[in-house]
C-alpha cells in the first residue's frame, strides 16, 4: 500500500507492507533517535509526535499516519538543543538510553504546558521509563531548567 | 505483533461492520492490546476516518466517539465538571500521556478487559453504548454480553444530576490496576462499579436515599458510618479473585477502603455542589 506522510518537514511518498509499525518505518528511514525499548507500550522510549501531539510509534501502524505531520527528534533539533545541552550540564541521566524518548515527551510538556509544578511534571512523564536514574536527576534538572527559562535562560 | 495482509480505513461503518464478519479480519481501536498477541489478520479493519474521535456535548448527554482517546476523556472541561475531575483521576495513572493519545474509548469498552479504570468509571455512570447493528444499551447490560462482531459506535454518558468519585490502588505507578472503584450517586441510588477483581468491572447498586440529606452535625459523622456500611456492603457482594497482582483476600480489603473513600468523597463533591 502507498504512505505519504510529511516526517520532520519532507514529504515522503512511499509503498509499505500494510502491517508495518511506525517505529520501523522512521528507523528505516534514519531516524534512529526512536528506539524500540520494552516492546510492550510502556517505557517512551519510541515517543514521536502526529501532528504535534506524542505518541507511541511501537504501537502505531505507520499506515495511520497517512496525510499526517511525523516529528522525530532529529527534525527538533533546534528546540531540543537547549534543553539537552542543560540536562547534560545537570549530569542528570546516567546511561542516556531513555534520553530521545525522555526529551521528546518533555517537549511535549513544555508546548502544553510551559510552567508545570513538580506533579504535572511527574504525572506527563510518568510513561517514560529509565531503569538507571531513579528520575531523580531528571526531576532536578527538569525543575533547574524550568527555573532557569524563567531567569531569562541563555538571553 | 499480528501480521496483516491488508489494511482498511473504512469510509462507512457498514462497510468496517461487513468487513468485520469474518473471522479472519480485526477490528483496531488504538491497538494498543492488540499488539501484544501474535496473530496473523487477513485485513484490519480502522474506523479512524470516520469523525468519531470527538466528544460532543449536548444538554442532555456527552456522546463520546469510539476512537475519541483516553487523553481526551482526560482534558475534557465539560466531562470533568459533570464528575468532579473523577473522570480524569480514571485514566491519569495508565501509563503514560503517549499511551493515552493512542489508546481509544471504543478499544477499552468493546474489550471489556478486566483491569479496565475507564470501564469501571463508565460503569458508575447513567452510560449506553450505542452498537451498529445492536442499538442503544445500557452499558451495565452490554458489559456482561460476550464478545460478538458488531462495532461499537460511541459510548453515551446522560447528564443525570449525581455526585461520582474514583479510587484506584497500584502496586506501582502506571501499572495495572490491583483494584479500582467508582462510586456515584444518582436517582437515590449509590452505583458502586469495582473494576480489576480482577475479572471484568462489576456494579453493585444500593437504594439509599436518606444520606445525602439527613445530615446532623450533632451525631458522630453520619456519612462516615455509611461510607462504611456501603464499602462493606461491597466487600460482601462483589466476588473477586487471585492474580499475581494480589490476592482475593487482599482485594476484599481494598474494596473496603477504597469503596469507603470513594463513597466520601463523592459525598464531599456533593456537599460542594450543593454549595456553590
Amino acid at each position: 500500500m502507498q504512505l505519504t506522510l510529511h516526517l520532520n518537514g519532507i514529504p515522503i511518498c512511499e509503498e509499505i507492507a500494510p502491517d508495518t509499525l511506525l517505529l520501523d518505518f522512521l528507523r528505516a528511514h534514519g531516524c534512529k533517535s526512536v528506539k524500540r525499548g520494552c516492546e510492550t507500550s510502556n517505557c517512551g522510549l519510541c515517543t514521536v509526535f502526529l501532528d504535534g501531539r506524542p505518541i507511541l510509534s511501537c504501537s502505531f501502524l505507520a499506515a495511520r499516519a497517512d496525510g499526517h505531520a511525523v516529528t522525530t527528534l532529529e527534525g527538533l533539533q533546534e528546540e531540543a538543543k537547549e534543553f539537552t545541552a542543560f540536562i547534560a550540564d545537570q549530569g542528570a541521566e546516567q546511561c542516556g538510553f531513555c534520553n530521545p524518548g525522555f526529551v521528546m515527551n518533555a517537549l511535549a510538556l513544555f508546548r502544553e504546558n510551559s510552567d508545570p509544578d513538580e506533579t504535572e511534571i511527574k504525572e506527563y512523564l510518568a510513561g517514560n521509563l529509565c531503569r538507571c536514574s531513579g528520575y531523580e536527576g531528571q526531576l532536578r534538572g527538569i525543575k533547574n531548567f524550568l527555573e532557569w527559562k524563567k531567569r531569562g535562560g541563555a538571553s | 505483533m499480528f501480521t496483516c495482509k491488508e489494511y482498511r480505513k473504512v469510509e462507512t461503518l457498514e462497510e468496517a461492520w461487513q468487513l468485520n464478519q469474518k473471522k479472519s479480519n480485526l477490528l483496531i481501536g488504538g491497538m494498543l492490546w492488540v499488539k501484544m498477541g501474535h496473530r496473523n489478520v487477513r485485513t484490519v479493519i480502522d474506523l479512524s476516518g470516520l469523525g468519531l474521535n470527538e466528544i460532543e456535548e449536548t444538554e442532555q448527554e456527552f456522546r463520546i466517539g469510539c476512537m475519541t482517546t483516553l487523553r481526551q476523556l482526560e482534558q475534557h472541561e465539560g466531562l470533568n465538571r459533570y464528575t468532579n475531575g473523577a473522570i480524569r483521576e480514571s485514566v491519569c495513572h495508565i501509563v503514560g500521556v503517549q499511551f493515552r493519545n493512542g489508546a481509544t474509548v471504543g478499544g477499552s469498552v468493546f474489550g471489556r478487559f478486566g483491569f479496565s479504570d475507564i470501564l469501571t468509571m463508565l460503569l458508575a455512570m447513567d452510560s449506553y453504548v450505542e452498537l451498529y447493528k445492536g442499538g442503544c444499551i445500557p452499558l451495565n447490560e452490554f458489559v456482561n454480553r460476550s464478545r460478538d462482531r458488531d462495532v461499537l459506535v460511541r459510548v453515551i454518558i446522560r447528564k443525570t444530576p449525581a455526585t461520582f468519585a474514583y479510587q484506584s490502588a497500584r502496586n506501582t505507578r502506571t501499572d495495572f490496576p490491583t483494584l479500582a472503584a467508582a462510586v456515584s450517586c444518582y436517582n437515590d441510588t449509590w452505583h458502586i462499579s469495582v473494576g480489576a477483581r480482577p475479572g471484568r468491572a462489576m456494579l453493585l447498586t444500593v437504594k439509599e436515599p436518606a444520606l445525602l440529606h439527613e445530615r446532623n452535625p450533632e451525631t458522630i459523622k453520619p456519612e462516615e458510618r455509611f461510607a462504611k456500611y456501603l464499602s462493606e456492603y461491597a466487600a460482601e457482594h462483589i466476588s473477586v479473585g487471585t492474580n499475581l497482582r494480589g490476592s482475593a483476600a487482599y482485594r476484599r480489603q481494598l474494596i473496603k477502603v477504597l469503596v469507603k473513600r470513594a463513597c466520601l468523597e463523592a459525598d464531599r463533591n456533593q456537599i460542594r455542589k450543593q454549595n456553590s
